[in-house]
């Protein structure tokens, strides 16, 4: 459909606009984007994209990032400070004492242990974010304690990077919930869960005050965070699945913010004097992998001549013009460790000796799962044809996110196209997935891990991924993730590509409006307006 | 009938031939739902798409992803899944979307009366424009008025509803700015009326909020519009085709002989027995768009119910699908007896 409205739009680009003006109120920021992903907004479930930037802007979680200085990590949020013991495995948070919910309790650390040990016990998908530090459902209780009524202290039980530990606080998962509301509103014991997907009991800038699937959310403010009081009194996000409708609205003025243009609409979004197109680089990276336990496919050889036989400029140019970077490594640009080796290119009679050596001069036959969406499905074209030059027939498999999914975690597909962002701004977010499988056998069923789904085993690359987790120092630390990620590029069935570059079209009288670059979710409550 | 006469009497008093053509009714519809139901379930059973991965997402561990799907009781056999999915519906509940983690009843309550908003508007469009434009077609069969009427038929008939709607909002919204934004209401109209029907326009007039009304009644304007060219594309092709094989017939030259004027000849008689067939079409165009459009509802983000269900379909959200479903299926089985009734009142041989 998206291709449709560009190819639409393309034609009509000369047209401008000159009819009536619609300006969106004062007070409030009006944002369009595809919001679909949310499917539940209690912040021990969220994990999509929308739903993050709802709770970073509702909820307040321990340790924060700084929306003016997000390459500075984690900085102080509900916990004002805290300390590290020597032995690396206890971490005692000071909780700010001035903070209110929305309801008017006071946040203590009553309401931080409740919220930890919540989002173990209810172990939705996040939970593993806080279960790699042995917080389990059995051991919750114990680690994580209240020890003043504004004092909490949590035990891990391996010594964990600092670092790690400390970035993985700032994650969706350690919002801190109102307790009492939450436990008003429990049933059969779900910690109020089924109430909080729809409602919210927070301390942050914005309150919640509706959301409508596929429709859209409204958040009001909520004077007295302690971050200050947002500028803009509502922000209006409305759900507009059509890119050339975004477009429109915002050209017309109806909108301030237009989050999914396609190319063609960041092109006429530039050209027009009342708005601006904001960049910023976010930490979804996009590869196509090959599952080991296709033979063919396992052969060294044919890992690297894949490898040459991407056109990385001619996509970046032609398909995802100026919404990627070409990038070849799994730690995202800006990430602790992250490399900007690149060392593939095109290269046809490269990757031709490299299969004659492997055993297949005239190529193979192979397929490739893909996701029926933009830009999958033209990548995948691309890769198909370059992969022709050298005799590899690939038969592309066309499917539903889901579906395609679904085969990829069953170890069922030849090849699969996707993308990974990181869950938490710390590398072994995407070390654990890309270098990182304890146990290939298929019992072992480590669907979360894409070096299992591909059938990858590394004992060997395991075990130096688990101790870079593990080492305190920052710098140390920094150079054995590159040294990880330059034989990972080497040798892996992972060719990386690109790194996803984000463009928002705002209107030039909104300012300070973040979408949270690679490592955080947007941010409405530093907006202003002239 | 098994030897009853109209004499004798059923339960209340009835006919007891009535009785029995009505339980006869309710024993179909009954079937036709459960059957609708059990087709639906095992379409959503045997799609490729695991339900229990549009909640948990990408990265669930294995346990997460186990522990939701017990709680979706994906784990029983398929018998019985469906078994208590009926049981269930027979308690009057519809269970939960996993997508938009409400009620299917409070979600079908929220997005149908945008659907139904928009499929009347563009009936009551297709319907007015569209049977007089049948009607001066056939009247002047072969000539230019004719062949216009024709070529706008063709032209509605052929063009994608999508294309369509964009061109549609990038003239009258984008260049013309007489056409309202996309969605159902200005951004400082939302949530000013309170939510009776759903249906905006009329909890605006109840609640006499007109300008809400006629802020709704302008957003509503440009897609009715656009979806209702598709419906008097066929709704017009239809009425000249009937129209053009009652002017044949022996009655109207009688009624030309007999000095009636033509208006009175062609607008009472001949449409007049027009009327059964056209009822069909109509009815027909309506419950199709009562489905929901898909397209034009992305188009025009109009959260409506074709958009409901296809995003929980693609999802394997089968609470929502099957839920959806028998809404389809009412408004089919409500829309066949309304027209079924409306035969009656214009035909008199089925009185």
């Amino acid at each position: 459909m998206m291709k449709v409205s560009a190819a639409l739009a393309t034609v009509l680009l000369a047209s401008t606009a000159v009819g009536a003006f619609a300006a969106t109120p004062k007070d409030a920021l009006v944002v369009a984007a595809t919001i679909d992903d949310i499917t539940s907004l209690d912040p021990a479930e969220i994990f999509e994209f929308s739903g993050g930037d709802v709770a970073n802007n509702v909820y307040d979680t321990l340790l924060s990032i700084d929306p003016n200085a997000l390459d500075k990590g984690y900085v102080p949020g509900v916990a004002e400070s805290w300390s590290v013991s020597a032995d690396g495995l206890t971490y005692v948070f000071k909780i700010r004492q001035n903070i209110k919910f929305h309801s008017g309790n006071p946040l203590t650390a009553d309401d931080v242990v409740f919220s930890l040990a919540r989002a173990v016990k209810l172990n939705k998908t996040p939970a593993f974010i806080l279960n790699q530090f042995g917080l389990t459902k059995e051991a919750v209780d114990q680690r994580v304690r209240k020890t003043g009524p504004f004092e909490v202290t949590l035990t891990i039980d391996k010594p964990f990077a600092p670092s790690m530990v400390l970035n993985c606080m700032t994650a969706t998962v350690t919002s801190v919930v109102d307790m009492k509301v939450a436990m008003a509103n429990q049933k059969d014991g779900d910690f109020g869960y089924e109430w909080l997907k729809t409602h919210s009991a927070a301390s942050g800038p914005y309150k919640l005050v509706n959301w409508k699937a596929a429709d859209g959310y409204t958040l009001e403010r909520a004077d007295g965070s302690w971050q200050g009081n947002a500028s803009l009194r509502r922000v209006i996000v409305r759900h507009v699945a059509e890119t050339a409708s975004q477009r429109l609205l915002l050209i017309k003025g109806d909108v301030d913010v237009a989050r999914d243009l396609s190319p063609d609409d960041v092109a006429a979004v530039a050209k027009d004097a009342n708005l601006k197109i904001q960049d910023d680089l976010k930490g979804r990276i996009t590869y196509f992998s090959l599952n080991m336990k296709n033979p063919i496919l396992a052969k060294p050889e044919v890992i690297e001549a894949m490898k040459h036989l991407v056109d990385y400029d001619g996509i970046r140019s032609t398909i995802v013009r100026g919404r990627a970077v070409v990038h070849q490594s799994f730690l995202p640009r800006t990430f602790l460790g992250a490399i900007d080796d690149a060392p593939y290119r095109l290269d046809v009679d490269k990757a031709k000796a490299l299969l004659a050596k492997a055993g297949y001069p005239n190529g193979f036959n192979v397929t490739m799962d893909v996701r029926s969406a933009f830009p999958t499905t033209d990548l995948s074209q691309s890769i198909q044809s370059t992969f022709a030059k050298a005799g590899i027939k690939m038969e592309i498999i066309p499917g539903d996110g889901r579906q395609t999914l679904t085969k990829y975690r069953a170890r069922t597909h030849d090849m699969y196209i996707g993308s990974w962002g990181p869950d938490y701004p710390d590398p072994h977010t995407n070390a654990d997935t890309f270098a990182r499988n304890p146990n290939n056998t298929d019992d072992a069923k480590l669907t979360g891990l894409l070096a299992w789904r591909n059938a990858y085993g590394i004992p060997e690359m395991t075990l130096r991924t688990d101790a870079a987790v593990q080492e305190k120092d920052s710098k140390k630390r920094a150079e054995m993730y590159g040294d990880i990620q330059r034989d990972h590029q080497r040798a892996s069935p992972f060719v990386i590509m690109y790194q996803q570059l984000l463009q928002t079209g705002v209107r030039k009288n909104v300012t300070g409006f973040h979408t949270g670059g690679p490592v955080s979710s947007a941010y409405y409550w530093t907006a202003k307006k002239s | 009938m098994t030897g009853s006469t109209a004499k004798t009497t059923g339960g209340f008093g009835l006919p007891s031939r009535h009785v029995w053509a009505v339980a006869k009714v309710v024993g179909t519809v009954l079937m036709t739902f459960l059957g609708l139901l059990l087709v639906t379930f095992l379409i959503g059973r045997v799609v490729p798409i695991d339900p229990v991965l549009s909640v948990v997402g990408e990265r669930a561990s294995q346990e997460t992803y186990e522990q939701v799907r017990r709680e979706m009781g994906l784990h029983l056999p398929l018998w019985e899944q469906f078994f208590r999915y009926v049981l269930q519906v027979l308690r009057g509940e519809l269970g939960k979307s996993v997508l938009t983690a409400h009620t299917v009843v409070d979600d079908i309550i929220r997005v149908f009366p945008a659907t139904l908003e928009l499929a009347t508007m563009a009936t009551f469009l297709g319907v007015v424009i569209g049977v007089p434009m049948g009607v001066v077609a056939a009247v002047n069969q072969g000539r230019w008025p004719d062949q216009l009427v024709r070529l706008l038929g063709l032209f509605g008939y052929s063009m994608p509803v999508f294309w369509l709607g964009l061109m549609g909002l990038l003239l009258f919204y984008g260049i013309l700015g007489i056409a309202a934004a996309p969605g159902r209401l200005s951004f400082h109209n939302l949530d000013v009326v309170e939510s009776w029907s759903g249906v905006i326009l009329l909890d605006a007039a109840l609640q006499g909020e007109w300008e809400v009304f006629f802020d709704a009644l302008h957003h509503l304007i440009l897609p009715a519009a656009v979806l209702g060219y598709f419906s008097l594309a066929y709704i017009s092709r239809m009425t000249r085709s009937f129209m053009l094989e009652q002017l044949r017939q022996e009655y109207v030259t009688t009624a030309r002989v007999k000095g009636l004027s033509e208006a009175r000849v062609i607008w009472r008689h001949a449409l007049g027995n027009v009327m059964v067939p056209l009822i069909t079409v109509i009815a027909l165009s309506y419950a199709n768009l009562l489905e929901g459009s898909v397209l034009t509802e992305t188009v025009f983000a109009w959260p409506g119910l074709g958009l409901y269900l296809t995003n929980s379909l693609l999802a394997a959200d089968m609470n929502a699908v099957l839920g959806a479903t028998l809404v389809v299926g009412m408004i089919f089985i409500g829309i066949n007896l309304l027209s079924d009734l409306l035969y009656r009142l214009f035909d008199p041989r089925a009185r």
